[in-house]
């Protein structure tokens, strides 16, 4: 095969050139300006790999495609640019299909290349053949599967289109191997895309940004309920803006974590199934909900039926079908939330009078604050998350799995910035941390990164601790290791009468320091809580990958909770909160 | 309610998977489906009939619109329109009910397409009520067989049915 084209810039002397399926594809990515994929190679994306060889886009090699899939993921979430993965046909892109559902459900922009056995062969039955496109057509924003080498260029230019405008999400472009393999004369990449059926809305209907004017300012209890559809729209500026020109407390989702400072006064934390209980009685109590870019998830919400009973709802997305898909909404709003906050703030004439009403959630914050008991010589989890926040002064850029772990962490590490919390939202996938870990260092090669783990999580993707050592990225993993998998163990606590049914998971091992040492990384068990902070720090300082395997109290629960299928006042945990919930309930 | 909606979409393959998938997967019921090409050889067009209560339909509104491939989305109930079904029913026939048979054909405005020594193949064309009375009507005679192809629906008049209505 002749290669001689690549990296040959288009002139007007040299109009065309000669060149395979392959090598398009990689100069449309360059074209896209990608820098850096994620994959993992195989029969029928060898034409792609041959022609990444020689190209400047980097490619990490993960060590599953789950892997490739979290890592773009990560990569995405920590940058706001596209991330991007490869995998081979058949088992490589079926692995990649946890990986695209997790993006998907979150609207992380990705988009995945999937080798696909040759034309002639398809539907046959053939070696690693999948339905690729078939299968992930519920977990993609879009796929496609391109018949002819002409199509490569412009289908790649759509993919990124479509992954990052509107509601961002993974595209999935499933490439058969004489499609990649052939050479033909491609003379431009045509990079004006035209998608007759696709029209997001950018700006909102003027009438609508005047009804929610005109609900704010009359409002006395209200409440911005913000998701990461603020991150994606970069709109994190114009949100604290808003806050601090209404004085109008703001919960999150456990997607939108980081839209403001959560150390900001008006900052009231996650709020729904472990939210914190000011913000859950925040909602519960408001007159006005401002809803901003979040899709109502039942594990924020709590019952849908008696989800902010008393609130007229204002619900602003970029997405029409999410208007009303979950909870009534009173007025709906569809658009970026850039340009309906920037609208929004240049109509709002009078602030609303929130006086007493913040004097109010002052009263819950103070009555009823997010603590955990600390006996003496046990490290509860909630107290590594702490330190891990203090010590980075919540600008670090965190991952988590999925469980307990990631709860304790949502309620304790209060982020400072913005794309600085990663966490598996909407499918809760576990072994989500360590890959994302690889994609947000990978896309912040300067920042601090770290995985706070957990024992079940970690073993889902633990072959990435391979990657980690073989790019000596400097992730620093703290692992909470309770021994179970934490939080079925305590769901059976709590509603199965103490039947623990395979939630142990302590026998068996393995030994994680060990196993950090066979994969040439520095590790250390931290048993005792005197030695957590210690630890973090040494672990911070060195610039080289880390592993602290925190043994943490094994039964130890997160709470507050509202037990799956109840309403956000009626929280368990805390005689405090339990009280007020009798009293009002 | 039953809703008729007419989906403007790409004609290409996959499509027709991409929409079906899209109403099993969130739980809406289609009550009958109808694709064919549009005027435009580049697009297709479905006249959707679907049950569901106001929130629902709007839902399917907003996530067939989200479908790349679609291109518009209308819901025409309740709009002045023409709706149209056919039906091909073979149904038993002998030389004693054949007659009978022919008569019901007449008052239908229906065809007989195809005769055979014990059954005739009849085609009708009309509204859902149409075609249920007819192939009741035909019952007593035992029908072996019926093909319908579900509904068709265009806007009357010189407004096409892709056309928003004027608003003010
Ligand atoms: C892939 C996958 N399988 C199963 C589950 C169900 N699940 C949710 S939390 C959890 C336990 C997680 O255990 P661990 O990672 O040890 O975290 P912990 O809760 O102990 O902090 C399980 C099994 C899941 N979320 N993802």
């Amino acid at each position: 095969m002749t290669l001689a084209a690549r990296n040959l810039p288009l002139t007007e002397e040299q109009p065309s050139f000669q060149a395979s399926g392959a090598e398009i594809v990689i100069r449309a990515l360059e074209e896209e300006g990608v820098d850096t994929v994620f994959g993992y190679p195989g029969g029928a994306v060898l034409p792609l790999y041959d022609a990444l060889y020689f190209s400047k886009v980097r490619h990490i090699l993960v060590r599953h495609e789950q892997g490739a899939a979290h890592a773009a993921d990560g990569y995405a979430r920590a940058t706001g640019k596209v991330g991007v993965c490869f995998a081979t046909s058949g088992p490589g892109a079926t692995n990649l299909v946890t990986g695209l559902a997790n993006a998907y459900m979150d609207s992380i922009p990705l988009v995945a290349f999937t080798g696909q056995v040759s034309l002639e062969l398809l539907g046959r039955d053939s070696f690693q053949e999948a339905d690729t496109t078939g299968i992930t057509m519920p977990i993609t924003k879009h796929n496609f599967l391109v018949k002819r080498p002409e199509d490569l260029a412009v289908t790649v230019h759509k993919a990124f289109y479509l992954a990052r405008t509107g509601r961002p999400g993974p595209v999935l472009i499933d490439l058969p191997k004489d499609v990649t393999a052939r050479v033909i004369t491609y003379s431009n990449s045509c990079r004006e895309v035209d998608i007759p059926g696709y029209h997001p809305r950018v700006t909102p209907e003027a009438g609508a940004v005047a009804r929610v004017v005109e609900a704010l300012s009359r409002a006395r209890r209200p409440v911005i309920y913000a998701g990461g559809g603020v991150l994606s729209a970069e709109a994190t500026a114009e949100l604290l803006v808003l806050v601090e020109r209404t004085g109008v407390p703001v919960v999150t989702s456990l997607m939108g974590k980081g839209v403001i400072p959560e150390d900001h006064p008006l900052a009231l934390g996650m709020l729904g199934m472990h939210g914190t209980a000011y913000a859950n009685l925040a909602v519960s109590e408001c007159d006005l909900l401002l809803a901003l870019g979040t899709r109502f998830s039942d594990r924020s919400t709590g019952r849908f039926e008696t989800f902010a009973p008393h609130a007229k709802v204002v619900h602003v997305d970029i997405d029409a079908a999410e208007i009303g898909k979950n909870v009534r909404v009173d007025i709906g709003v569809v658009g970026d939330l850039k340009s309906v906050l920037e609208a929004l703030l240049s109509d709002l004439e009078k602030a609303p009078e929130v006086q007493a009403w913040q004097r109010q959630i002052a009263h819950w914050r103070e009555a009823y604050p997010l603590r955990y008991e600390c006996p003496e010589g046990v490290i509860k989890p909630q107290f590594v998350v702490e330190q891990i926040c203090e010590l980075t002064r919540g600008e670090a850029v965190i991952t988590t799995d999925v469980g307990q772990n990631q709860m304790w962490a949502a309620q304790y590490y209060r982020c400072r910035r913005p794309r600085s919390f990663l966490s598996s939202g909407g499918l809760g996938t576990m072994g989500f941390g360590l890959p994302a870990a690889i994609g947000a260092q990978i896309g912040r090669p300067g920042e601090t990164v770290i995985d706070i783990a957990g024992d079940g999580s970690l073993q889902m993707t633990v072959q990435e601790l391979a990657t980690v050592a073989q790019y000596q990225l400097p992730i620093k993993i703290c692992l909470l290791n309770n021994g179970y998998l934490g939080m079925v163990r305590q769901w059976q606590e709590l509603f199965y009468e103490h039947r623990y049914s395979q939630v142990d998971i302590s026998q068996g091992g393995p030994d994680y320091v060990k196993l950090a040492e066979a994969y040439g990384i520095t590790a250390r068990r931290v048993t005792r809580p005197e030695e957590v902070r210690p630890a973090l720090e040494a672990a911070l300082s060195e610039p080289k990958p880390y592993l602290l395997d925190f043994v943490v109290d094994r039964e130890e629960n997160v709470f507050p909770m509202v037990p799956p299928g109840g309403s956000l006042d009626q929280m368990l945990g805390g005689k405090s909160v339990e009280a007020h919930a009798k009293r009002t309930g | 309610m039953k809703h008729t909606l007419s989906v403007l979409v790409e004609n290409r393959p996959g499509v027709l998977a991409r929409i079906a998938g899209l109403f099993s997967r969130r739980g809406y019921n289609i009550d009958s489906l109808a694709v064919g090409r549009s005027e435009n050889p580049a697009l297709a067009r479905m006249t959707i009939v679907v049950e569901g209560d106001d929130r629902v339909i709007q839902q399917v509104n907003n996530q067939l619109d989200k479908l790349i491939e679609v291109v518009q989305v209308r819901d025409i109930t309740g709009e002045p329109v023409v709706e149209r079904e056919l039906v091909l029913v073979k149904v038993k026939a002998d030389p004693a009910t054949r007659g009978e048979i022919i008569q019901i054909v007449d008052i239908f405005r229906a065809h007989i397409v195809d005769m055979g020594r014990n059954s005739l193949v009849i085609e009708c064309t009309g509204g859902e009520e149409k075609i249920n009375a007819f192939q009741d009507a035909l019952e007593p005679f035992g029908i072996r067989e019926v093909v319908r192809t579900g509904r068709v629906a265009m806007v009357r008049g010189a407004r096409d049915t892709d056309e928003e209505e004027e608003h003010g």
